[in-house]
């Protein structure tokens, strides 16, 4: 975290502490949500003067980019409600090429005016940085859409539901957690629409409506005596969604091992909770695990962590490239690899793709934000390397002529660059159930749920924690583990799949708060996958006395 | 302008206030101009200006708030935001733990402005990423950086007759330097208010030093060794140790602070030479003499030769305790000693230079128990003298066990705002090897 950040987080009261930055916008009152903004008409009025005043002043390239950005974040913990906060940013950012320079600037003023001196500043950015410019911008050629539209498919909007009823929700589920023995719960709502209107001198006119839904609780159980506390977090996964996701459907709902309850594209929050309480206390007298190696069988909202961190990040181009050198890092899976050909990235029954479509997904969008149609392309193909994910000024490094379609800003406010769209790990294509798989296993550890996690700066080694841990022994369930984590590198770790449970087990994870580039953006991206065993992998304990 | 000054300021929230109807108010203005350069490749990448002003409302009526904010600051939108704040307030549940806003305070003139920092130009940026795309071409090494620089105020203005206002400007520089054969990479962070006191080449020469010196990294086994971790190693670890600090969740048996159904405050936890306090008017490291809520920032001891001297409790944790309310630290100083860098090196027989810490994760928050990597630039030492560069390790480590191993402490450096010591430890944990460089 920034220095800045940490001034500024610490000066906010304790509901303000748990809330990302993301949502520092402006609040306002809840009706306000409901406000249509401004009109399509005049959006594209006002992008027009951008475009018109880059082209005057020498650009040879302008984007524009109208922004309303609209958040609520609901915040509980117990029987009290901690803070109901509801935000929105407005502003455009401008982005040109000047001399085969980028140079980027935006303003909340979104007047003719205020555009024509944010473009101007862009130009200027762009001048005063080619002078230094040793490699000027080639972008991929991309279609002129003209003017398109495109909205998540949500069913509830969460600004037309009462905000009584969120709260309503989460003291229910909080309830649920106390009775069931928790001493403490924390249980939040975020909640994002992004509307966004895209113009530039190609020719596109794009707007598009974004929602995205993260319900989660944490719920600790303490032993004063032993002077111990352990903590149980949702089982949830931030989705693509309208408020819809919190129906509970028991249609979603898969049974897995343990007694666990685990939840595809609808949640029960109610029902996570109570068991929460009850993992959280059991996991206080969980035997430590013995260090050594393991058969692990990961469910895929714990495994969605392990791919995006080994496989998407190390699969940005623009960290293969070095352009996230100095603060992300690079990666192992370097230019030399992929064009080998043959570089096996994972085992043969491994397939990794990439998309910026599948319903639900917090990926999913119409098109980009530089303008781009989204798809869906293969990243590993039968364990081996095939692609990277890249964006119009990028795609001519590795000898391609269409961008990928995923570049993103988190706000008018930011330059938009290269972020990770969905990367998931296609099922199995036999039949084959989580049950069978830990059957099949002699000495095991199943871990779902996300937990610590830690990888180096080319993503060979990591080192990943889980929510809930269990034992197999012999095919069976034996019993709940503590202080686990596995340690291992990238390439071994994917060349250990050997079974990958079928498509009734395919859910996704996701991550709404990815950080990346300087100054540090968030995206939000999700993870599909189903229940995957790793043979051999090692295991340490991570219990100490202080 | 995003920037006002104390006069306007207060002109603007005194008209604000007088719009209010509620039976409590409190208003933050806050405005901010920063710019920023990134380059990679050894050449510019993206590059930008960014200007924000808000306002934020917050009304109460009873134990019910309601917040509002706006951009605009014309008598109009003033009033607006006001009866925004307060239709919110009356829609909203009851707050149990609200407290009602803070009266007059006096605070210290804060010293965290400097001009010179304010008057940054994007030509200046691009200056500083020439210091270090220049020496790096020649040194057949590629950079990669960042400068960010800022400048911002905010003021409070509450109906029970808190004023408060504080300017400050910010600049952060990182540059990673690495060896175009891959297999060596150095890097240097740079952080201060005033601008003046950064010397661009000098610390893209560190990053390009330590590059060169860290090409062709030996493997060497994991395990426990003798660390030299510098300042912006020792950061991170350090600061994460700090968010223990918080009175209720010690209070409340889910923090590694909590002990026998109470707090380790007054225990000693770590060697008797470990001195953190916080200080907002430190001339190297100054910050806002308050903090969000109004209240005074002043120096604060939070460890004393080893032993706990103070938890943070916000307002209302104090009421419930019984005591006074503490702020969390808007800095962190520890004391050092005169040892330089190269003394500490010279007086180790055995260990390993450890320029920085990279992705580092809570493992067990019951220990404070934190895994990560080393990064940039790591090496062997042996008999007083950095021997060769030593591939990156992966650490599982508490801070609470790295300050009870204390060998011994160098000089204070200026760091993420921070000002922290080269600090020499022993039997730090590694447990795995990378390849990463």
């Amino acid at each position: 975290m920034e220095r800045r950040k940490f001034v500024q987080l610490a000066g906010l009261g304790t509901g303000a502490l748990m809330m990302p930055s993301l949502f520092l916008g402006n609040s306002i009152p809840v009706e306000a949500l409901l406000d249509p903004g401004m009109d399509i008409a005049v959006k594209k009025r006002l992008a027009d003067v951008a475009l018109n005043t880059a082209r005057s002043l020498g650009a040879t390239y302008a984007d524009a980019r109208i922004g309303r950005y609209l958040n609520q974040y609901v915040s509980t913990r117990e029987d009290k409600v901690q803070n109901v906060v509801n935000t929105e940013s407005f502003g455009i950012g401008i982005r040109v090429i000047t001399n085969g320079t980028w140079g980027f600037a935006s303003t909340n003023d979104v007047t003719e005016d205020g555009i024509k001196k944010a473009t101007d500043q862009a130009v200027a950015i762009a001048k005063a940085n080619s002078i230094i410019q040793k490699d000027p911008v080639k972008l991929a050629p991309v279609e002129a859409y003209g003017e398109v539209s495109w909205k998540t498919p949500v069913k509830k909007d969460f600004k037309e539901v009462p905000v009584s009823e969120k709260v309503e929700l989460l003291l229910k589920a909080n309830a649920a957690a106390m009775d069931n023995g928790a001493n403490f719960v924390n249980s939040n709502l975020f909640m994002v629409n992004e509307q966004k209107y895209f113009a530039s001198t190609e020719g596109s006119y794009i707007d598009q409506d974004i929602h995205r839904i993260w319900p989660t609780f944490g719920v600790t159980a303490i032993d004063r005596a032993a002077n111990k506390f352990k903590s149980r977090d949702a089982l949830s996964a931030p989705m693509g969604m309208g408020y819809e996701y919190l129906d509970g459907l028991e249609s979603e709902k898969l049974e897995g091992p343990a007694g666990l309850r685990l939840y595809r594209n609808s949640y029960d929050i109610v029902e996570d909770a109570t068991l929460a309480a009850k993992q959280a206390k059991e996991m206080l007298n969980a035997k430590s695990v013995d260090p050594g190696k393991y058969d692990l069988v990961l469910e895929p909202n714990h495994l969605g962590l392990t791919i995006h961190e080994s496989v998407g990040h190390p699969l940005e181009l623009d960290r293969v490239l070095g352009y996230e050198a100095n603060y992300a890092g690079t990666s192992f899976a370097t230019l030399d690899k992929w064009k080998s050909g043959d570089f096996k990235y994972g085992s043969d029954i491994v397939n990794l793709f990439a998309d910026k479509t599948q319903p639900g997904s917090l990926g999913a969008v119409g098109y980009d934000d530089e303008g781009v149609k989204t798809k869906q392309w293969d990243l590993v193909r039968n364990g081996v390397l095939k692609n990277y994910q890249a964006i119009r000024d990028q795609v001519h490094m590795i000898d391609q002529n269409e961008s990928h379609g995923c570049c993103y800003a988190q706000s008018w406010n930011d330059v938009q660059f290269q972020r990770m769209p969905n990367v998931s790990l296609e099922p199995g294509k036999e039949k084959y159930s989580i049950h069978e798989m830990i059957k099949d296993v002699e000495k095991g550890i199943y871990i779902a749920g996300r937990g610590s996690y830690s990888i180096d700066q080319q993503r060979y080694n990591f080192q990943f924690g889980g929510t809930v841990y269990y034992e197999i022994k012999n095919g069976e369930i034996v019993g709940m583990l503590d202080d686990v984590a596995y340690q291992s590198n990238t390439q071994e770790f994917w060349n250990s799949c050997t079974k990958i449970c079928d498509e009734s087990d395919y859910r996704m994870f996701g991550s709404f708060f990815d950080g990346k580039g300087q100054p540090s953006q968030v995206s939000a991206v999700s993870h599909g996958s189903s229940t995957s065993r790793f043979n051999d992998v090692n295991v340490i304990n991570t219990g100490r006395t202080v | 302008m995003a920037i006002y000054t104390k006069e306007e300021a207060r002109r603007i929230l005194e008209k604000a206030l007088s719009f209010s109807t509620a039976d409590a108010c409190e208003m933050s203005l806050g405005g901010s101009e920063s710019g920023n350069i990134r380059y990679a490749r050894n050449t510019v990448s993206t590059s930008g200006h960014r200007s924000n002003q808000n306002l934020s409302v917050t009304s109460s009526f009873g134990k019910q708030s309601g917040s509002a904010t706006i951009d605009e600051f014309d008598d109009a939108s003033l009033e607006k935001v006001v009866k925004r704040a307060e239709e919110l307030a009356k829609l909203s549940p009851e707050n149990p733990e609200f407290m009602s806003p803070l009266g007059p305070q006096t605070y210290d003139e804060p010293r965290s402005f400097i001009e010179s920092t304010a008057n940054i130009t994007p030509e200046y940026r691009a200056r500083v990423a020439a210091s270090s795309i220049n020496p790096a071409s020649e040194k057949d090494v590629t950079a990669a950086g960042f400068l960010n620089d800022s400048s911002g105020f905010r003021a409070l203005l509450n109906s029970n007759g808190l004023f408060a206002y504080n300017k400050s400007t910010d600049v952060d520089f990182t540059v990673t330097m690495r060896t175009n054969d891959g297999t060596g990479s150095g890097w240097v962070s740079r952080d201060f208010n005033d601008i003046r006191k950064f010397d661009a080449d000098e610390a893209a020469k560190v990053a390009i030093d330590k590059a060169v010196m860290s090409r062709e990294a030996r493997a060497i086994e994991p395990g426990k060794y003798t660390v030299i971790l510098e300042p912006a190693a020792s950061v991170d670890l350090l600061r994460n140790m700090s968010w223990a600090f918080n009175a209720r969740t010690a209070d409340e048996g889910r923090s590694f602070m909590s002990k026998d159904g109470g707090t380790k405050l007054g225990q000693k936890i770590v060697d008797e030479r470990v001195n953190i306090w916080s200080d907002p008017l430190h001339p190297e490291v100054p910050t806002s003499t308050w903090n969000g809520e109004g209240m005074p920032m002043r120096k604060t001891s939070w460890i004393e030769n080893g032993v706990v001297k103070n938890l943070a409790y916000d307002r209302y944790w104090a009421k419930e305790k019984g005591t006074e309310a503490v702020p969390f630290p808007s800095n962190f100083i520890m004391e050092g000693g005169d040892a330089s860098l190269a003394d500490l090196i010279k007086s180790t027989k055995r260990g390993i230079l450890l320029t920085r810490l990279w992705y580092i994760r809570s493992v067990d928050p019951q220990t404070l128990l934190y895994t990560g990597l080393t990064r940039d630039g790591t090496f062997y030492i042996e008999n007083g003298e950095i021997r060769y560069p030593v591939k990156n390790f992966r650490f599982n480590e508490s801070p609470i066990i790295m300050l009870n191993n204390l060998e011994e402490l160098g000089q204070q450096v200026r760091i993420n705002g921070n000002l922290i010591p080269y600090m020499k430890v022993r039997d730090f944990t590694f447990t795995s090897l990378s390849d990463a460089v």
